[in-house]
């Protein structure tokens, strides 16, 4: 099962393209293929988004597709709600994190419940796109990294992704899906670029899939999003101090993929979680709790974690110093000698 | 001449000329709810839709005494009266056309009858056994919401949606005086007016929210009046009077049916009973209060309608309150009977496919269920949870990939001493079996 991507994109002539333009791609395409996805949210029109993500959308679909909406969330949320009750396929934006907050009435009482309630009556195919996360020098309330919420709610996908091929095919299934799908995209990796081609969109495993990004026979760091390429990073500096890191991409954090990730801890026998969010009840916890029911017999070490600070997200200025970045990474990975330091 | 004009300094431009977008005079609500019965209207009132009315409403009004008298021997959890308000409800209901939605709230059961929906299926959610009893998609009428106002923005998305794709679709969301508070009935309302959704929102006010009284809710004129502020059209109605809220309904839907717009139309009613059969009404409100509204009544005025007209006479009345007894009875007989229930059915419908995680938790109540149908086997050594293949649930296609051989933490052997005899899926459940009744939340 597991999935090692080779790392650039093997389509002939691929040019560079941010995960911005792999996003706003894959709407256009899913909105060319099937008249019943609609996309909205605050700006999305005219302006693109604030992060033009769905710039030209609107000039391609009309404003009947791609819908400038009044400024209200959990009214975006809720229309959208009604909308795919009859039949459409809303993609909504919500512009930053933590004003996804307004809507999250919407979103738990009705969206991840929906398909239940009405015993399967009425499934909610809508995507929820949220752009997550610090690092872009945000003032307070642009940084938040909520998936906790999300992955606490039962009737919610949640994926995020953390390279361009995977930008584009993860949004595309999400709109595919017949269930409601958080999509948090980690906003500092809008810029980030890689070799590319919208012709000939590289193949990417399905959503609820994990990836092994690198490999390595040390330790595991289990990540996702923003934390991928800092992962990648210390996974490369660590080899100077003689360990070899594989790195595990989760993708998809509900469903999670317990078969990859376990068989990579299995092999390593030593791992660190990593992410943004607080530690505290965090995503960290249920995915350390996960490993050590499953892995107990092969750890060496206990599965530790590496992540943002239990604190509001700080003021810009101050953020580098809550994000965990390479050095608190390798930190972590020579705490994993366990034996060695009792 | 001043200091300043000698310098030169920027002296402002007048303000672009400014006015009113629209003009909001149409918009407003009359200053008085209304009417038709007891009025000179009354005498040109459709017979054969007044006869429907009557009919629905005597029916509506024994509906609500059994739901009633159905929470007292434990068969519904809870049951939110709408006695004194079957006006609302019946018109509501039969003002829509086939192809129509409407969105109801907790209190809304009896709309739901009057559209056609199984009696039955309307109580299961009040019965406890399945969220939604009916099918949605089918009647085209939303799950009971309970949330307050939460159901409004759900309205708008699909009447917009079926605008969007050239259909004549209206849908029609009830809410009540306490609701319009929230803030989704403020964004509903503002997306339906930018986008001329083809919605129109009830608000059957009945005076209390719980226990607060319309005053301590709101300081605006009416609650019609919120309407004029985002644009929208408020009709104020006599509640109890079913023959003015279907005509005041009647033309919304038809004016949003021919892409006129959405508009709330607020019907002055009164709730006669308490919140809930769990609520005690006597701390907030006295007894001249309600005497004075059941003055008022929906039903009698009808009847007295309908007799002045020469349209009903006691053997009519007999003959309506008869049927409507039966139509009880039926009910009684069939809400006596235990609801089976699948507690594997837990797992249905949470995602399209079912997820790894889902079919471990089910392998491990499906081995817990069969442990309890097996009282001699060895009682304390069940089965080990989520080494069997998932048993099948729902109608869900899930992964062939079957359940993962690890066993699922938390799934050891629980073989509780079996309860025996049973099943091992289906169960009934004996509704008098001491259920406290609960508040609707
Ligand atoms: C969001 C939310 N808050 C609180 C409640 C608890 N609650 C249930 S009914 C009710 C009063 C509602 O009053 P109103 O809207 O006037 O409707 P009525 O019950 O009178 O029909 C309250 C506070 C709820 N259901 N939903």
């Amino acid at each position: 099962m597991t999935t090692v991507t080779a790392g650039p994109a093997s389509a002939a002539g691929a040019k560079p393209a941010t995960m911005a333009q792999a996003l706003g791609r894959a709407m256009r395409d899913a909105m060319a293929e099937d008249p019943a996805v609609h996309v909205m949210g605050e700006d999305v029109g005219t302006l693109g988004g604030v992060f033009r993500v769905t710039d030209g959308l609107a000039a391609e679909f009309g404003d009947d597709r791609c819908t400038d909406t009044p400024l209200a969330e959990a009214g975006i949320l809720g229309a959208a709600v009604g909308m795919a009750m009859y039949g459409l396929r809303p993609v909504v934006e919500m512009q930053f994190d933590a004003f996804a907050y307004p809507a999250f009435e919407q979103l738990i009482s009705h969206v991840a419940k929906m398909r239940n309630r009405t015993g399967g009556a009425l499934p909610l195919p809508l995507t929820i796109r949220v752009p997550y996360g610090g690092g872009i020098g945000g003032v307070e309330h642009h940084s938040d990294s909520s998936e906790i919420y999300y992955m606490a709610t039962p009737g919610l996908h949640v994926v995020t992704p953390a390279t361009v091929p995977d930008a584009y095919g993860l949004l595309r299934a999400a709109i595919a899906s017949d269930d409601p799908v958080v999509f948090l995209e980690p906003k500092r990796l809008y810029w980030s670029k890689a070799p590319w081609s919208p012709q000939d969109p590289e193949a990417v495993p399905p959503v609820g899939r994990a990836v092994v990004r690198r490999p390595g026979r040390s330790a595991t760091l289990i990540t996702y999003g923003p934390s991928v390429p800092v992962c990648l990073e210390a996974a490369e500096a660590a080899r100077a101090e003689g360990w070899d890191l594989e790195v595990v991409d989760l993708r998809s954090l509900v469903p999670f993929d317990d078969e990859t990730v376990c068989a990579s801890v299995r092999r390593t026998g030593r791992a660190v979680v990593v992410h943004e969010s607080g530690g505290f009840a965090g995503p960290g916890g249920e995915i350390v709790a996960r490993v050590t029911e499953r892995c107990f017999h092969h750890l060496e070490a206990p599965v530790l974690r590496v992540s943002g600070f239990d604190i509001p997200y700080p003021p810009p200025m101050l953020e580098r110093s809550h994000l965990p970045g390479v050095d608190r990474v390798l930190d972590a990975v020579a705490r994993l000698q366990w034996e060695a330091a009792n | 001449m001043t200091v300043m004009d000698e310098r030169g300094a920027y002296r402002p431009a007048p303000p672009p000329a400014w006015r009113p977008a629209t003009d909001p005079g149409p918009l407003l609500p009359d200053d008085e709810p209304y009417r038709v019965l007891g009025t000179p209207a009354q005498e040109e009132a459709e017979e054969k839709l007044l006869l429907r009315l009557y009919a629905e409403l005597v029916r509506g009004r024994r509906f609500n005494t059994q739901a009633t008298a159905l929470t007292r021997q434990g068969r519904l959890a809870v049951y939110p009266s709408s006695t004194g308000q079957e006006a609302c409800e019946v018109a509501a209901a039969l003002v829509l056309r086939e192809q129509d939605w409407l969105f109801p709230t907790y209190r809304d059961t009896l709309a739901l009858v009057a559209r056609g929906v199984d009696p039955v299926e309307a109580l299961t959610l009040l019965r406890g056994d399945r969220h939604t009893g009916y099918d949605s998609r089918a009647h085209r009428v939303a799950p009971l919401c309970t949330p307050l106002a939460t159901h409004l923005p759900h309205a708008v998305g699909l009447a917009h949606a079926a605008r969007l794709k050239g259909d004549d679709v209206v849908a029609l969301a009830l809410v009540g005086d306490g609701g319009t508070s929230e803030g989704d009935f403020h964004e509903a309302l503002n997306f339906a007016a930018v986008w001329r959704a083809p919605v129109v929102f009830l608000v059957q006010n009945n005076g209390f929210a719980i226990s607060v009284p319309l005053a301590k809710q709101t300081a605006a004129p009416s609650l019609a009046h919120k309407a004029v502020g985002y644009g929208i059209p408020g009709r104020l109605v006599d509640g109890n009077d079913a023959v003015a809220v279907h005509e005041v309904l009647s033309q919304a839907v038809r004016r949003a049916s021919e892409g006129g717009g959405p508009t709330v139309v607020e019907a002055v009613t009164y709730r006669l009973d308490a919140h809930t059969n769990a609520d005690d009404a006597t701390r907030y409100r006295k007894d001249e209060e309600i005497e004075a509204w059941r003055g008022h009544d929906p039903v009698a005025l009808m009847e007295r309608a309908l007799t002045a007209r020469g349209l009903l006479d006691e053997a009519g009345v007999e003959a309506e309150r008869d049927r409507a007894e039966r139509f009880a009875a039926g009910l009684r007989e069939r809400m006596n009977t235990d609801p089976e229930l699948r507690p594997l059915d837990l797992f249905g419908h949470v995602y399209a496919d079912r997820t790894t995680q889902l079919m471990e938790q089910a392998a491990m109540l499906g081995a817990e269920l069969e442990a309890e149908t097996e009282p001699s086997a060895g009682s304390e050594t069940g089965p080990s949870a989520g080494s069997e293949t998932g048993p099948s649930a729902g109608s869900e296609r899930g992964p062939s990939a079957g359940v993962q051989t690890e066993p699922a933490v938390g799934a050891g052997p629980t073989g509780r001493g079996g309860s025996g005899g049973q099943d091992s899926s289906v169960r009934t459940v004996s509704g008098a079996s001491g259920r406290g009744g609960g508040e609707t939340r």
